[in-house]
This record gives C-alpha cells, structure tokens and sequence, in this order.
C-alpha cells in the first residue's frame, strides 16, 4: 500500500490507495466469547480485496482523480473498512451483537498486533500486511 | 447528559474532549518502553510496567484489607471466564517461590458446571445454531452432549495445568444440599481482622516457617487429592431433568439469571463448609462490579450493596467472601490474559447473544459501557460510589440476636412487615383479606379460624389452610421476592430449599405459641399443637 503526498496547484494532499500488486493478507482472530458469532471459529485468514475496491465516499472509480480524493475520510485499508468487510463476509448472524454504527460494540476491544487500538488510531489505523487483529469481548457471556 | 431520547451513540456534544495517546508516547511510567495498552483515560504502559502494575493492585488488594490469614484454606471459585482466570493465575504466581513476598494461604479451586441450564436457555430462545453446550439427553439442536464433555476436558486441563486441589461440581447437585447450606454460623471472635491480630498471625506464621526450615513444601501439595473431586458422582438424569424443569419455568431471564447465581453461591458455600475453607475468592472485576451495583439497585436490593459489591461479604459468618479482583477494569483483565497467555475457558452463559433488553443486566451492562465510550471515568464512578458503602452497623453484636435472614441471598430480611405507608407495605396487607392467600408473615402451625393478630404485623390468615408459597415468600427480602413472582410454581425449587422455609416457619410458630404462653392472657383460647 503506498501513500503519497502530491503538491497540485499549491495544494497538498494526502492519497490513499492500494499498491497495484497485491491485496492486504490480514489475521483476524475473535475471542472472550465473540467467536460464537463466527460459528465458533477464533481465527480466520482475511484477504482484503485490492484495486478493485472503489473509493467508498464519492464512487470514484479512479484514483488518481486527484479533486476528489481529498475529501475522502476512509480509505480502503483501514479497520473501518474491515468492520463492513467482516460483516458483509464473516458475520454469521446478530450482527448487533458485533457492530454498533461503524465501530465495534461498546465492551469489544480491538488489539492490533498485540497493542491497544487506541494508541493506534482506532478506526483509522491503516492495515498493513500480516498484521493480525484480535477483537476480545468483555460482555457477560460474550 | 441523562435525556430520554439522547442517543448516546452519536459523539455527546458535551463530553470531554478525549485525547487519545498515539504510538509516538512513550510508557507513562518508565518513559522508555513502547506502549500497549492504554488505561484509564489516557496513560499508556508498555508490556512490562502494565504486568507490574497490574501484579501490584492484585496484592495490594489483599494486603490494605488484611483479611487472609497466613495458613487460611481459601476457595477460589472460577468460572472459567477472564477474570477469575486471572485471579486464580495470580494467586498461582503469587504462592511461587520466586515472589518478593510470597502470599501465604492455602488455595483450592471450585468449579460449576451450569451447562443444563445454559443449553435450556439456548433451545427455548430457538437461537441456537451454534457452539453452546447440551443437556445430555437432548439434541435438540445440533451438537449432542460432547460439548458439555468437550468444555470439562478443557476445565480439567487448566486445572491440571494449576495444580491446586480442584472440585468440579455440576449445577445438578444443588438438589442434594442439606437445609444447612441456608443458616449462617457465628463467626468465632478471634477470626475477626483487626490490626493487631493479623500481625500476630503473621509474625507466628513466620517463625514456623523458620522451625520447618528452607525445605517446607507448597502447604497445598501436602495431602492433595489425586483428580478433582466431587460432591457426588456425575448428576443423575432425575436431577438434570429437576434443575431443566425449574429453570425452564421461570419466566424471566433477569429472574433465571438471579435463581442461577444463588444457585451456584449456595453449592459453593456448602463445598467450602465441606472442606474448610473459610474464605472463598470471588473474580468479580471493577466493570462487573459497577454493573452488579446498578443492577442490584433495579433488582430491589439496594439495601445490600455494601455486601453485593464490596471487598468482603460476611453474610454467611463462617465463610467470607472476598473479591481481590475488584479494582481491575474487564479491558485489563483482557490485556493481561492476552499478553501474558492466561490460561481460560470460555463457557456461555445463559445471556449469551441474547438480545439487549432481554434482562435487567444486559441492559445495564449495555448502558453503562455505552456510557464508558463517551465517558471514560463512568466506571471508576460508579465504582468508587461502592466503596463509599458502608455495611449498617451492628449494634452489639453479640448481645442482641440477630434478625431474621433471607431465605435465599441470606441476607438480613429488610423487609418491615408492619410499614403501612409504602406502597409494599400496602401490597401485603392486602393479602391478608384475601381468602386464599395468607398475609405474608403466615406462620404455619394455627389452623383456627380466629385471627389472632388482625394487625398488619405477623397476622395470621384468615383462612384455615396454610399456603405454602406465601410462607416462603414470606421469608425473602424484597429482591428475592420480586425474583420470585417470575417463577410460578415454588415446587420446583430445589428441596433443601423448601425444607428450610419449613424449618423456619415451624421455629418461629413455636416461638410464638411460647410467647403466648408466657404472656399468659390467651388462657381461653384453643391452641391445637400444630406445629
């Protein structure tokens, strides 16, 4: 995945988009309860799809459509996209249970290669190959 | 901040502004290491600071509180979640010998399988299509008794892999309690913690550590039972089929949580009694704590808070409970487990997927987590109010006689049978104009027609037959009673129970028969023996 600054007009702005080669390989692993709403699988090998993925806000199909990259809040690769991803794919059922809004349910926590998601950004940490995501439940019986 | 209608999903307008510590922060404490996890509302820890922390607030739990004596059997009772995992694991480090200060008492574990009434649960609500463990003689959903089989091979390995003298009970065995299991023992004088007590216990404690010399082996290693051991053998099919019958009729699942919970207090506290142990280690971590207390106050039991979430709970008298793990969030728990590869059991619980409003304390936990993501000091709030409860003091203690205990939570009854001015006090004088029912205090034995006490307090009913439910309604605090009116039927409680209501019933009816001998202006009236 590469960022990169451009300068267009005087203007800088930060894109975001998929390297061309290869689609972003994730692990994500459920526990404390929440793998019961996965059919009791803990771990599961993510491939995030690559190019492919349209910007979400504007329907952009190009990225290098520099005016309207901008303004983009999520880009493919961070957790925000792996939330609608997991529940469009891994979900089984009560996705409620899970997913509150676009963030996970208040009482899941998320570490990201075995830190707190909250020294990383939270939803806008951007995803980078083999990292491995953990969503831990701490409701009462999962 | 409290608006009906105030969706607190959405960022409150009013709330902090939270800042969130990045990856470029150092650990807070050693200022060298990188952090992993973020406590509280903005101090991040690396790796090693977090366990030393975390390993401090464990002991310095149990040594501010100094309840633990040294040589004390204590019953650790895990559930297989997160936090008594980790209680039970830090007890484990802490009782090694490379520990600074080694913790001194003799531990064992308690373990309860509620499997039935989890698999009960699960068909009923017709949710099942997954991992949830069975009655043995139903499939109906699926998976077949090996889950239950699959869970306790797991619960027997972490045990293994712990080594304390281990029982693992099954839920069933409630059914062969004893009615002793409900009355609280005085607790001997000279068990009480005070200052100078604990110091003496160590201080001998520690010189017959001397006499036996370097080589004195772990005291729980010393005669230790060779498999966890059980009450009885495996639960019978008459009993699975007893305890699936009661829990299947109670209407509710805040009232079958609430039943599931004394259930399992009543078999440990007979387990403890059973072996000796005086006290019993509960994994209750700050987060469930905080939730147990707003949810007891929705339950009606907001007379027993102090007892319900504080360090130690006396009610039983010859057992404490004691709750170590009571400063420690759920998401320090977690991290801990995590990082440091605490060994645990997930085992679903009768709540498990059930939708939010389906209980009391689901929908308690949902609001105050909620609550916690905009505000991050909603817990430690709510808290340290708990630790502002004080237990109501007993005056003389050992002079006057103690009140009347609640049937199931054995707690003291805090129900004030002649208060005509609450709106439960009206409630139950109603009753006694009811042909059916007796007022709620029916005290069993007088099966005249006479009322005797037309009063609100203590009155006899007005009918000649006795009820059987009213007079173990009678015998409940005011939680326990509304947990009660979700189940329709008391029968199928299990018998220990009813015999005890039986017992005491019976004891006070005699009491009374004495006084009215010993007032001596009853002469003229017919009192049949029938107690």
């Amino acid at each position: 995945m590469g960022r990169w600054r451009r300068k267009s007009m005087g203007v800088s702005c930060e894109l975001g988009f998929l390297n061309m080669a290869a689609p972003l390989s994730v692990e994500v692993e459920f526990g404390g309860g929440a793998e019961l709403l996965f059919d009791g699988v803990k771990k599961h090998q993510v491939t995030l799809p690559g190019q492919e993925e349209p910007c979400k806000a504007l329907g952009a199909r190009n990225h290098l459509d520099l005016t309207l990259i901008c303004s983009v809040p999520s880009s493919p690769g961070d957790i925000r996209n792996l939330l609608v991803w997991i529940k469009k794919n891994l979900l089984k059922e009560r996705p409620e249970l899970f997913i509150q809004g676009d963030s996970v349910r208040p009482g899941i926590l998320v570490l990201i290669n075995d830190a707190d998601w909250e020294l990383l950004g939270e939803l806008d940490y951007q995803l980078q190959d083999q990292d491995s995501i953990l969503f831990i439940s701490t409701l009462h019986g999962g | 901040m409290c608006e009906v209608g105030e969706d607190y999903r959405e960022s409150a307008p009013g709330g902090p502004p939270l800042t969130r510590p990045g990856r470029e922060q150092k650990c807070v404490k050693c200022k060298e290491g990188p952090p992993v996890v973020v406590i509280r509302a903005g101090d991040a820890f690396c790796r090693d600071c977090f366990k030393v922390f975390y390993v401090h607030k464990f002991r310095a739990m149990l040594g501010k509180n100094r309840l633990i004596f040294p040589g004390e059997k204590v019953l650790l009772a895990w559930s297989g979640g997160p936090s008594s995992s980790s209680m039970v694991w830090q007890v484990l480090e802490g009782l090694s010998r490379d520990s600074a200060k080694r913790l001194r008492f003799v531990p064992g574990v308690i373990y309860v399988d509620g499997a039935v009434v989890v698999a009960l649960t699960a068909r009923v609500r017709l949710f099942c299509k997954v991992v949830i463990p069975h009655f043995p003689e139903g499939a109906a959903c699926g998976r077949s008794p090996e889950d239950r089989a699959r869970t306790l091979v797991e619960v027997e390995q972490v045990l293994q892999r712990v080594g304390f003298p281990s029982h693992v009970i099954a839920l069933e065995e409630v059914f062969g309690l004893p009615p002793s299991v409900l009355r609280c023992f005085a607790q001997e004088p000279e068990s009480v913690g005070t200052e100078g007590a604990y110091k003496a216990a160590v201080d001998s404690f520690l010189q017959q550590q001397c006499v036996l010399g370097a080589a004195g082996e772990e005291p729980w290693s010393q005669p230790r039972p060779q498999g966890p051991q059980s009450l009885a053998g495996p639960p019978t099919a008459v009993q699975t089929e007893a305890l699936s019958g009661l829990f299947d009729s109670v209407k509710t699942l805040t009232a079958k949580e609430e039943l599931l919970q004394t259930l399992r207090t009543h078999l440990i506290l007979h387990v403890a009694r059973t072996h000796g142990y005086s006290k019993v280690m509960a994994g209750d971590s700050c987060t469930r704590l905080a939730v147990k207390l707003m949810t007891s106050l929705a339950l009606g039991r907001g007379a027993f808070l102090a007892w319900d979430t504080g360090f130690s709970d006396e009610r039983h008298g010859d057992v404490v409970v004691v709750r170590p793990m009571r400063e420690h969030t759920l998401k320090e728990v977690a991290f801990y487990n995590r990082l440091f590869a605490v060994p645990s059991v997930f085992t679903p619980a009768v709540d498990t997927k059930a939708p939010e409003k389906a209980s009391i304390h689901r929908l308690m936990e949902a609001f105050l987590l909620r609550l916690q993501a905009q505000f991050p000091s909603t817990v430690s709030t709510v808290y340290r109010t708990s630790e502002k409860l004080v237990k109501a003091p007993r005056d003389g203690c050992a002079a006057s006689p103690p009140g009347p205990r609640c049937l199931l939570c054995l707690c003291t009854l805090d129900v004030d049978s002649a208060d005509s001015a609450t709106a439960f006090g009206a409630q139950t004088s109603s009753h006694l104009c009811q042909m059916q029912a007796p007022g709620p205090q029916a005290e069993a034995g007088t099966p005249t027609t006479l009322c005797c006490c037309p009063g609100l307090g203590g009155a006899q009913g007005c009918c000649a037959r006795e009820d059987p439910r009213a007079r173990v309604v009678g015998q409940l605090c005011y939680g326990c009673r509304v947990n009660a009116r979700d189940l329709p039927s008391l029968d199928s409680l299990p018998p220990y129970i009813l015999a005890e209501a039986q017992l005491r019933s019976q004891r006070a009816g005699g009491e009374q028969e004495i006084q009215a001998y010993l007032l001596g202006d009853r002469d003229d009236e017919a009192l049949p023996g029938g107690s």
